[in-house]
């Protein structure tokens, strides 16, 4: 291959959009889906591969990023017992594969008041009171795209340890995998976000600076400068963005104190 | 696929230069920045917003003249979905005090500050509620909440980085809400990265004077579109929210108030009318139109429906020539090209550098002239690295973040990213990513002022949807901002805007009427179907099968 034209030509690596391409040289592969057979190029992911095969999504496709769970899909390998899901924006296809998506999976949600809780666990318990139906048996955190350790979570609440159950589920995306794949039946995703809201309101700590910033902001401390600001004709903008000092990358928030002190 | 065994050869030119730059990162010394002047130079000849190619100015409506990107224009002069005169406007579904149309995170902070007004809400959505680029916004939200940095530094930053374009009361509004918003999501339960004092943590990001970037991990959208979604589930009393239902066309009454809205139920197929005091648009941005041919970063439902929707109802654009590329989307593999890097990576201290390892430019300017380098390496320099697939990109070196900051440091801070790419046996945190610039945000949109009220009476905007708060030119971490202010803003003034007494006339789709009169007179004889609601990624093949499939737009 002549290198120094392929390099020339970044153009065609521009204009490609998002439709499924056969990048040169790629082969196809037969998958299976909903059990029929399709041929489709072999780097794919299932979702642009349902997509080359002629499906047009209106379910079971949203970011297609891996990050906002609307493409849970559950398939099976040749010569393999076992059950395997995944996110369709985000697995490649392999030969042979039977998959179908789960764009949705039914999981009931108490409603609270966020407000009115205090950050007991029993709060929880009261909301989930299904949460103690959990085998340990671990179908969820096999089933998890995120490898979030959902039944170490689950756990983490029966034991009362929100703050625990908070950090541990952080990464999860609300794709429900979890919640089609468990034994004992349970929402885990809902109460997992009920755990992070109230860690993030009742077991984190506040930010005082925060605070202080909120009451100068609404005392109007800020009103008239800003007001000056956006008076300003762009040369004096131009002169004051240009003479602006760079926090050091180093600085430590809080402590650094820049220069100049008079529009802080 | 990991990578192949030529670009593990190249990766090699990357660790040996790494020593000194790890070296020098360590002394707080970075590759200089571009002088003023020069960042002019470079983005005229290398963005492609400044490329006069596939281009061309608008013949109808109130952006009548304006030069537009012809993907942008393709929509902004098409036709309705629906036949306006063959609706019959006394059948009404839905009637409510606001509609907001759009379950992002604009959208969604507008119906809980309404709601909060005591008035009754509809969210219409065309996906899921919360299938959003929101949901996507990864690096983090600025807001001035340190003591070393306030709203006047929060103002220079994000007009200088929009190149003095920005219109200056939205910034305005910015800057002084900034750190309301972000204690009114910590009120909500938001887990941000804070330390056991509270104090959050902030960094640095392209174009920043101060670090004032806040993040929940690398998932910073997500966890503001979870707990802001959680609420409003738990307002489902005041908040009904119709998903699979994208609206269609905006509803006025014979005064020219706006009136709602006509949905459409994807699923059924069919159509729904939503009668209401006030209507808030919140349909983000356009990055699914692929200007100029680009991967995006964007939502599968990014397809500027609300700009043209209000465009048909006579509400002007601003801005619409203005197209973000965010410089670090993923050039390989395959199955993630386009896929967004966090800027935070940079943040973090990882260099850009070309196929000889070497760094070529300061990796946190500004978004647009940060792209524009990238795409000048790799075009007019020849330096990038090629991929099997074709495609070119430059290393963005994620190791060095281990070893500035500790090691786990980029399984920490980017766990997203670390899986995803672990999926395909790369290791971030010990083998560099290949990146290009990808299409990232709509700069422009609905023209409105700091209340976000626009010129017709009882339509608000807010988001992506809306044009001005960022001029040419978006600094991180001020899109997740503008949503929060800009939708919590419209919540407001809609709800009080009803309250004042509102009463909707006999409802009209005239304006509709009028609209496709004007391409008519204009020449324009077969006009697109408007708004696309979902791209089409059908390939020609299959197309040519469906002997009896009907397309409306990109629709089957």
């Amino acid at each position: 291959m002549d290198k120094e034209k392929s390099e020339k030509t970044p153009k065609k690596t521009m204009a490609t959009g998002d439709r499924a391409i056969l990048p040169e040289g790629a082969k196809t592969i037969p998958i299976y889906i909903m059990g029929k057979k399709y041929e489709v190029p072999e780097t794919l992911t299932i979702l642009k591969a349902m997509e080359y095969a002629g499906f047009k999504f209106i379910r079971g496709c949203g970011c297609r990023g891996g990050i906002c769970g609307a493409c849970g899909t559950v398939y099976r390998k040749p010569g393999d017992y076992k059950l395997q899901v995944g996110l369709a924006c985000q697995t490649v296809v392999e030969p042979d594969m039977y998959l179908t998506q789960i764009p949705f999976f039914p999981a009931n949600r108490a409603p609270y008041r966020l407000e009115e809780l205090e950050g007991k666990p029993e709060e929880i318990f009261k909301l989930y009171p299904e949460v103690f139906r959990c085998v340990a048996c671990n179908a969820c955190t096999k089933a998890c795209p995120m490898d979030v350790k959902v039944l170490d979570y689950v756990s983490a609440i029966k034991q009362g340890n929100i703050a625990k159950a908070a950090q541990l589920s952080f990464d999860c995306i609300q794709c429900g995998l979890c919640a089609s794949r468990c034994m004992g039946e349970l929402p885990q995703y809902h109460f997992a976000q009920l755990a992070r809201r109230i860690y993030g309101k009742r077991i984190a700590p506040k930010s005082k600076h925060l605070e202080k910033r909120v009451e100068e902001i609404e005392s109007g401390k800020y009103d008239e400068i800003l007001k000056k600001l956006t008076q300003m004709d762009q040369k004096e903008l131009e002169k004051l963005y240009m003479e602006r000092e760079r926090e050091p990358d180093t600085s430590v928030p809080g402590e650094w104190v820049p220069k100049e002190t008079k529009y802080l | 696929m990991p990578y192949t065994p030529e670009m593990k050869e190249l990766i090699k030119k990357v660790e040996a230069t790494r020593p000194q730059r790890i070296e020098m990162a360590r002394r707080n010394e970075h590759f200089p920045d571009l002088p003023l002047e020069e960042r002019e130079e470079v983005l005229k000849k290398f963005h492609p917003d400044y490329l006069e190619e596939g281009r061309r100015a608008v013949r109808v409506g109130p952006n009548k003249g304006d030069v537009f990107p012809e993907e942008v224009l393709d929509f902004l002069e098409s036709k309705s979905r629906i036949n306006p005169k063959k609706v019959d406007l006394s059948k009404v579904d839905f009637e409510t005090d606001v509609l907001v149309i759009g379950g992002g995170g604009a959208g969604t902070a507008a119906a809980l500050m309404a709601q909060e007004q005591g008035v009754k809400v509809i969210i219409s959505t065309k996906l899921r509620h919360g299938d959003a680029n929101t949901m996507m916004a990864e690096g983090g939200i600025q807001g001035a909440t340190q003591e070393g940095d306030s709203p006047f530094y929060h103002y220079l930053d994000t007009i200088g980085g929009g190149h003095f374009t920005n219109q200056p009361e939205l910034v305005e509004a910015l800057v002084h809400d900034a750190p309301l918003s972000i204690a009114w999501l910590e009120s909500l339960g938001m887990m941000f990265d804070k330390d056991r004092e509270g104090r959050l943590s902030v960094q640095h990001f392209g174009g920043s004077s101060r670090k004032r970037m806040h993040s929940a991990g690398d998932m910073t959208g997500a966890e503001i579109m979870r707990i802001i979604r959680d609420e409003a589930r738990n307002r489902s009393d005041d908040i009904t929210v119709l998903e699979f239902s994208p609206a269609v066309e905006l509803l006025l009454d014979e005064e020219r108030k706006c009136a709602g809205a006509i949905l459409y139920g994807l699923d059924t197929e069919e159509y729904f009318l939503v009668k209401a005091k006030a209507v808030i648009m919140a349909t983000g941005g356009f990055g699914r139109l692929h200007i100029q041919g680009f991967a995006t970063t964007n939502h599968y439902g990014a397809t500027m429906d609300g700009v043209v929707m209000a465009y048909r109802a006579g509400v002007k654009s601003a801005f619409m020539h203005s197209t973000q590329y965010h410089p670090t989307g993923a050039a390989y593999p395959e199955q993630n090209v386009g896929l967004l890097i966090t800027e935070k990576t940079r943040g973090l201290g990882a260099h850009v550098l070309n196929k000889d390892g070497e760094q070529f430019c300061f990796p946190l300017e500004p978004r647009d002239v940060e792209s524009a380098l990238l795409i000048r390496e790799c075009t007019e320099r020849n330096r990038g690295v090629v991929t099997p697939t074709g495609r070119v990109g430059v290393w963005l070196d994620s190791p060095m973040i281990d070893i500035l900051h500790g090691p786990g440091t980029v399984e920490r801070e980017l766990p997203a990213k670390f899986i995803q790419f672990r999926r395909y046996e790369i290791d971030i945190s010990k083998e560099p990513l290949l990146v290009y610039p990808t299409l990232h945000y709509q700069n422009g949109g609905i023209y409105m002022n700091a209340q976000t009220e626009t010129s017709l009476k009882g339509f608000y905007s807010a988001g992506e949807v809306s044009g001005g708060i960022h001029g040419d030119n978006r600094l991180m971490g001020n899109s997740l901002q503008d949503i929060l202010t800009f939708g919590r803003r419209a919540g407001q003034a809609a709800a009080k805007y009803v309250k004042s007494g509102i009463k909707i006339r006999k409802l009209s789709l005239d304006h509709v009427v009028k609209f496709e009169e004007e391409l008519k007179s204009a020449g324009i004889e077969n006009p697109l179907i408007g708004p696309m609601i979902l791209p089409d990624y059908t390939t020609e093949v299959v197309k040519g099968k469906q002997w009896t499939a009907h397309y409306e737009g990109t629709l089957r």
